[in-house]
């Protein structure tokens, strides 16, 4: 159904007055939050869906690491399972989004939030028992929301971005592999989001030298500087099949550093 | 002229059922109890009490077919001081941004702006402190989305947003 078709609407809708256009300035006032600003790997998969008929299946993966031991690692990794939990929503697979919460679950253990994701978990699959896709969607935002709150009230809130970074990047990923499949310009036109690679690029720039400067997140904000000049074309531009079988290419190996290496976090100076 | 008049019949009649505010539900008058004075609420409830507004008026939405985001942006709204908040929308995804403001706001309007700062067509729902935006972005990217108290007094806000 169109928006403007919508049952709720036909009681109140009105199109609202032209209003003055915003000045720069107004624009550069404007406020990013994380929790808003950065749209979930859910809303992008919608607008891909509609630009063709994906297979989602194929985009998914086998195998999840989840032998990583540093805290920004397992940040990474986390955020890309709420990714591919979207994924297998979207493939309507049950077992695979049951398997996932599971991991989520278990990763989440190793930043010590489980207990807030716990019954989250259970939620996850209660909702893949029953093919409860729509909830689904809107659980693995709660779940994944559930997890930066609790990292934020223990203090550990610099990991935050990192979990949303992961997410955004395997979304890149398995929408490019699509898309490269099966091109077409209308797909491509969905892998402009500089601005959301500005805004991870500026909260990764302001992390804690300790954690900017770990191997594993030093590269990915090296890979995400070229995610951001690959997706950067003027507004309605399609990208060439060649751009985004270059992105697929960049961020593929962001997600293969994320989930296959194992990293030591740098022994941090003893304090005055 | 009579179809005319029931359908507005019909039209005050849904508008006035409308579940979206528990003001619509009539109930009998309770019975006078001694007024004990209340502790002034603290920002933090009183965002808890915007975002429960808003989720109820989002509510609406999901019936729809809208998935809600969990996510919210709040603070304060004072008059004439709109604020904004950069959002990044897909083409092809329908979106309503649904924003609430408690009491003393009585009348809070929401808009939407292209990355040129343009303000874009929207399919509005206004009703006082509790307003929402309806767009369908014809483009990929960043888009800003302004709430501003248009009636009352300084107050607390929230917003959340759906897509489909």
């Amino acid at each position: 159904m169109n928006l403007f078709q919508t049952t709720t609407l036909l009681l109140i809708g009105a199109v609202l007055p032209v209003s003055a256009k915003l000045s720069k300035e107004q624009m550069a006032t404007a406020v990013q939050t994380e929790s808003v600003t950065i749209p979930t790997p859910g809303e992008f998969f919608a607008a891909i869906d509609k630009v063709g008929r994906p297979n989602w299946t194929q985009a998914g993966r086998s195998q999840i690491n989840s032998e990583a031991s540093n805290r920004p690692q397992i940040a990474l990794n986390l955020g890309t399972l709420v990714a591919d939990g979207y994924l297998a929503v979207e493939a309507h697979d049950s077992q695979s989004v049951k398997n996932i919460g599971r991991d989520i679950v278990q990763l989440a253990k190793k930043l010590n939030v489980s207990e807030s994701v716990l019954a989250r978990g259970n939620s996850i699959n209660d909702f893949a028992e029953n093919n409860d896709w729509n909830a689904l969607k809107e659980e693995l935002e709660a779940t994944q929301n559930d997890v930066k709150l609790t990292l934020r009230d223990q203090k550990d809130g610099d990991l935050v971005i990192l979990v949303s970074l992961g997410a955004w990047l395997r979304g890149i990923q398995a929408s490019s592999q699509l898309i490269s499949k099966n091109f077409t310009p209308a797909g491509s036109k969905l892998f402009r989001q500089p601005a959301v690679a500005e805004y991870l690029i500026a909260q990764v720039d302001v992390l804690p030298e300790r954690i900017r400067n770990e191997e594993l997140v030093a590269k990915v904000r090296g890979q995400l500087g070229q995610v951001k000049t690959l997706i950067e074309v003027p507004v309605d531009q399609p990208l060439t099949s060649e751009q985004i079988s270059s992105l697929h290419q960049t961020v593929a190996l962001a997600i293969e550093e994320i989930s296959d290496k194992p990293l030591v976090l740098p022994v941090a100076a003893p304090k005055p | 002229m009579i179809m005319f008049a029931r359908r507005f019949a019909i039209f005050i009649f849904l508008a006035g059922a409308f579940p979206l505010s528990a003001q619509n539900v009539a109930s009998p008058a309770p019975p006078a109890a001694p007024e004990i004075p209340k502790p002034a609420p603290s920002p933090a409830a009183e965002t808890a009490s915007a975002r429960s507004l808003v989720l109820e008026l989002a509510g609406a939405f999901a019936n729809d077919g809208y998935k809600v985001r969990d996510g919210y942006w709040s603070g304060k709204l004072q008059p004439g001081k709109p604020q904004l908040l950069e959002v990044n929308l897909f083409a092809g995804n329908e979106y309503w941004f649904s924003a609430a403001a408690v009491s003393p706001a009585e009348k809070i309007e929401v808009k939407v702006f292209d990355e040129a700062g343009q303000p874009i067509a929207v399919q509005s729902y206004e009703d006082g402190a509790k307003s929402a935006a309806g767009v369908e972005p014809q483009v990929s990217g960043r888009y800003f989305v302004q709430i501003q108290l248009a009636k009352g007094e300084a107050a607390d806000f929230c917003l959340i947003y759906s897509y489909k």
